[in-house]
């Protein structure tokens, strides 16, 4: 059994005027599907596109046209769904929000809100080693894109492009289990982790393939554990939504700035309303987005154009089985299996190329440990200086794994790897040919060692006496036989025999 | 030449088969008839090139011995229906200049069968009335007028261009739409044949929306076996259409035998409605005699919730209708206001909006913005769902116990005086669909076949309800009605 248990993080607490508050957050993030067409349409979904250039007619309301469910898309928000855990309901619906907007053609936005595709799931959001919160997840919903107004093209006129609409997304519902700002960037994160681990969303937040509304109240500390227990709202403040954010950094700046806001507001005796806000990272504030009166009524009814969405219990029997090895079950293994440190497992299951790299170098140099080593320290070091991924990493997991192996098998020293592994970074081959061919084996032979020990201890009689006096000084003689065998010979054994030799 | 437009489709397709006459003949016919019909009003955008390019085509198709039923066959296309690169513009203002560049299922499969076009027909603004006067190309009027006076009446709606047309003999055959009761109110108002069949039948597919629902496409002829004809082209599945079915479609013409003995008729207690005109309850008496002579059981039935059907008609279809229509705000084609200095969005929706829809559309926009919103939703939609799934059911319980078909009258009254209704409260003309309503709310075939005249001459009609996708038992029934009853009257030509 792998070992996933955790601690629960203490929340952040905000020292107020007159009390001490704690923070109650919710989360629900967007997330694009990752797939070549469209929701209800076989528009791609390519990003970066002409404007108005994927746009089939369904997508831009021409009268009498009609939907039709992209079932990939929804094999997608199934996997994410088993991803974390949830609940997959067997029959969902698809509902019409109605709201006028340029960027929404048809009218209403075509979305699940009374029969969800997904139910209850989870997320364990990991804060330090061992410590971690565990955000329940409420539901996940599919949904279609907007487009997008462009308001700054013209000085009179506004535009709009086409090529967003009707792209699908995830709408993914927490529970407001998250208690403080960089626990709400680190669920983002992991979320962001576990669907890039599925590939169900590329979680390009720039791009907006992810983005999320954040819930913030505020409450008196112990509030929030009769909450638990009731799981009665009525216990937690009044909650404001902070629409669209695209940053993790903003993320945690709008909440924190957020809470200061509300925690303002009940000291001085007033009252939070609840209401839609927007966060303006120039100024580090939020602001209401719109006011009562033009309050939406989105009048959502069940959308006539669609039959309920049934899917078979098989098939989500077949998704799961297909499931890719994720983040939390991964990272565990690495502990367990190469005795690596929650830290370095941390890293290099962050991205799941990153620890099928490390697992091809593990298995080739037969050693987990220096094989994270290398990783982490030399590879991701070089790769970060020139700004490549891994995925065009010019040194391959078989030639990391071959250095290692010399390594280990003691031909060549730690510092003649580190030389031997740029070489093949910059120029390539086998690591073990170069060695062969550029002389770069460690010698081991002790005569040739004792040889050039003997020729340096003759040739310093000062620095001997100095050295037998005070045996720190041992280490300029190490030093003189490595310069002098081109840092080829063995230091172990350059060591024991400089120390002999010297009567230590 | 005027004798041509007067075949059916089935002699006309005989007379095609055997050389007797070519389709371009017949186009020309058609094409003649409706220049001549101006009075009409029912042909509103007319493609008589397209018409003789379909026709010459459709001809050597015939000469070759590759000829479908309706291979040469001129058709009037009701305005809802989207022709590419025609103008379609489900008689509505906001749709000024729309040409689609696609083209609907069912106008692909009609050509695709060979038929040809004749013209885009007149209808209720988005299908919305019974009367035909909420077009914006104005009323079309119908070809038959009362014995002692020359009164401009209507040939009912939304299909009234289409209704008008096949009764006049300006096309052999029409597509109509019905969301509750479109096809068979104006069919039974101008004497002639009109099905809409099972929810599901018809792809809607480039068909402009009014409540999607309900929303089915169906044919208008000159009589039952024309129906059947039509409707075997226009039918089947569709995956571009979600709610379209995936089932096979039998050969309705061959089912036509009119043996109907043994079958069992219902007769529906609670379509005997107060105030009910003594000619309607005649007909209906004399349609279940008739359908009792040709060896029918006739039983008595109910179907409990029927009282309850109009009002959920009228929450549904608008609550449906306002979400459709959304799309109609001047961004992206059709009419867009002229704004003034200094207008942002939200004028420009309201200007288009206000200039483009006429009054008919914007209540019922209006009526069903206010079902759908918050503190009213469970009052009104979801109540109405609620009936619906009642009187579904109502007739699932009569088609259980055993009954076949039921018949009910098709309209309340004959025809009425364009106009008449004018300073009605809207409820009164919401009644013409009384008798149509419940079977798009359950979804099922109906049909309306004309059986006989009232004291001033006009054609009146009953209606034939059948069982989900049995569209060929139905139509058989309703052969057998239309031999009983012999209709052949025809309106006298004044225009």
């Amino acid at each position: 059994m792998l070992d996933l248990t955790f601690e629960t993080p203490k929340p952040k607490v905000i020292a107020g005027a007159k009390h001490d508050w704690e923070l109650v957050i919710g989360m629900e993030v967007h997330a694009q599907v990752a797939s070549r067409s469209k929701l209800f349409s076989g528009a791609s979904t390519k990003f970066g596109a002409e404007p108005n250039s994927n746009v089939a007619f369904v997508d831009a309301a021409m009268p009498g046209m009609l939907p039709v469910i992209n079932e990939y898309c929804i094999e997608q928000a199934v996997r994410t769904g088993l991803g974390l855990k949830a609940a997959i309901n067997l029959t969902s619906a698809f509902d019409r929000k109605n709201y006028f907007y340029p960027d929404l053609p048809q009218g209403y936005q075509i979305s699940q809100l009374y029969h969800p595709l997904v139910g209850e799931g989870e997320i364990i959001v990991d804060m330090e080693p061992g410590i971690a919160r565990l955000v329940r997840v409420e539901r996940i919903h599919v949904e279609q894109d907007a487009g997008k107004s462009i308001h700054d093209m013209d000085p009179h006129m506004s535009f709009v492009d086409l090529n967003r609409t009707g792209v699908a997304l995830m709408e993914i519902v927490s529970r407001p289990d998250i208690r403080g700002p960089e626990e709400a960037a680190a669920y983002i994160a992991k979320l962001r982790q576990i669907l890039r681990y599925l590939g169900t969303c590329d979680g390009n937040m720039q791009n907006g393939s992810m983005r999320a509304d954040v819930n913030v109240s505020i409450c008196l500390p112990g509030a929030y554990e009769r909450y638990q227990e009731t799981q009665d709202f009525s216990h937690l403040g009044t909650r404001c939504e902070i629409k669209n954010m695209n940053s993790m950094r903003f993320i945690q700046a709008a909440i924190e700035v957020e809470a200061r806001r509300q925690i303002a507001i009940v000291e001085a005796g007033g009252k939070v309303d609840q209401e839609t806000r927007l966060y303006d990272p120039d100024k580090n504030e939020t602001r209401s987005m719109r006011s009562k009166e033009e309050a939406h009524d989105y009048r959502y009814f069940p959308c006539p154009d669609l039959l309920p969405l049934e899917i078979e219990q098989a098939w989500v029997d077949d998704i799961k089985a297909s499931l890719p090895e994720l983040p939390d079950e991964k990272k565990a293994r690495f502990v367990t299996d190469f005795g690596l440190s929650d830290y370095d497992a941390g890293v290099l299951t962050a991205e799941v190329v990153n620890a099928d790299f490390f697992e091809k170098v593990a298995a080739g140099a037969g050693d987990g440990k220096l094989a994270a080593n290398w990783v982490i320290n030399e590879l991701f070091g070089r790769l970060k200086k020139e700004d490549h991924s891994i995925e065009d990493s010019p040194v391959s997991p078989e030639q990391l794994a071959g250095i290692i192996r010399l390594i280990k098998s003691d031909a060549i020293s730690g510092k003649i790897a580190k030389d031997l592994f740029e070489i093949v970074y910059t120029e390539g081959g086998d690591p073990e040919k170069i060695v062969e061919e550029r002389g770069m084996k460690q010698v081991t032979d002790t005569g040739a060692i004792e040889t050039a020990v003997d020729e340096i201890i003759a040739a310093n009689p000062a620095q001997v006496e100095k050295a037998q006096q005070n045996p720190k000084l041992a280490g300029w003689f190490v030093g003189q036989v490595m310069k002098a065998t081109g840092g080829k010979a063995n230091p172990k054994a350059v060591n024991e025999i400089v120390m002999s030799k010297l009567g230590l | 030449m005027s004798e041509l437009t007067k075949l059916k489709i089935a002699e006309a397709r005989d007379a095609l088969r055997k050389g007797e006459v070519t389709s371009l003949e017949l186009t020309e016919a058609c094409l003649t008839a409706i220049e001549g019909a101006g009075a009409l009003n029912a042909f509103v955008h007319k493609t008589p090139e397209i018409a003789r390019e379909q026709a010459a085509a459709a001809d050597a198709r015939i000469k070759s011995g590759d000829a479908p039923a309706l291979c040469g066959i001129p058709l009037g296309i009701k305005d809802l229906f989207c022709t590419k690169g025609v103008a379609s513009q489900a008689a509505s203002r906001i749709l000024e200049g729309f040409r689609p560049e696609y083209e609907s299922t069912v106008t692909s499969q009609l050509f695709d069968a060979g038929a040809v076009m004749l013209g885009k027909l007149n209808m209720d603004e988005f299908a919305m009335g019974s009367s035909n006067e909420t077009s914006t190309y104005g009323d079309a009027v119908n070809p038959w007028r009362r014995g002692n006076d020359d009164t401009a009446l209507t040939p009912g709606g939304s299909s009234g261009g289409s209704a008008s047309a096949v009764a006049a003999d300006l096309c052999l055959g029409a597509t109509g739409t019905d969301t509750g009761g479109s096809i068979r109110q104006p069919a039974a108002f101008t004497g002639i044949t009109g099905i809409k069949p099972t929810y599901g039948r018809c792809s809607r597919w480039g068909i402009v929306a009014f409540a999607s629902s309900l929303d089915q496409a169906g044919p208008m002829t000159k009589d039952v076996r024309d129906a059947a004809i039509m409707l075997q082209a226009m039918c089947g599945h569709d995956p571009k259409d979600s709610t379209s079915a995936d089932l096979a479609v039998p050969d309705f013409e061959v089912m036509l035998t009119g043996d109907i003995r043994g079958k069992k008729i219902g007769i529906p207690k609670e379509y005997h409605m107060d105030g009910m005109p003594a000619e309607i309850d005649a007909l209906w008496a004399e349609g279940r005699a008739m359908l009792r002579d040709a060896g029918a059981e006739i039983v008595d039935i109910s179907l409990p919730h029927t009282k309850y059907a109009l009002p959920a008609y009228y929450v549904i279809a608008p609550a449906e209708a306002s979400s459709n229509l959304a799309r109609y705000d001047g961004v992206r084609y059709g009419h867009r206001a002229k704004l003034s200095h200094g207008d942002g969005i939200t004028e420009m929706y309201e200007k288009t909006r206000a200039e483009g829809f006429g009054e008919e559309v914007k209540r019922r926009v209006m009526v069903g913005t206010y079902v759908l919103s918050a503190g009213f939703y469970d009052a009104y939609y979801n109540r109405a769902r609620k009936v619906r799934t009642l009187i579904k059911r109502d007739f699932e319980n009569a088609f259980d116990a055993g009954i076949d078909a039921i018949l009910t009258p098709a309209t309340p009254s004959a025809a009425f005086g364009l106009g008449e209704m004018q300073d009605a409260d809207p409820v009164k003309m919401y009644l013409n669909d009384v008798f149509t309503v419940t079977v798009n709310l359950a979804g099922l075939p109906g049909i309306a076949v004309p059986t006989g005249v009232d004291s001033q001459g006009l054609p009146l009609g009953l209606q034939l309800i059948g069982r989900p996708w049995e569209e060929g038992d139905l139509l058989n029934t309703a052969y057998a009605l239309e031999q009983a009853a012999g209709f052949v009257s025809k309106p006298a030509k004044w225009w």
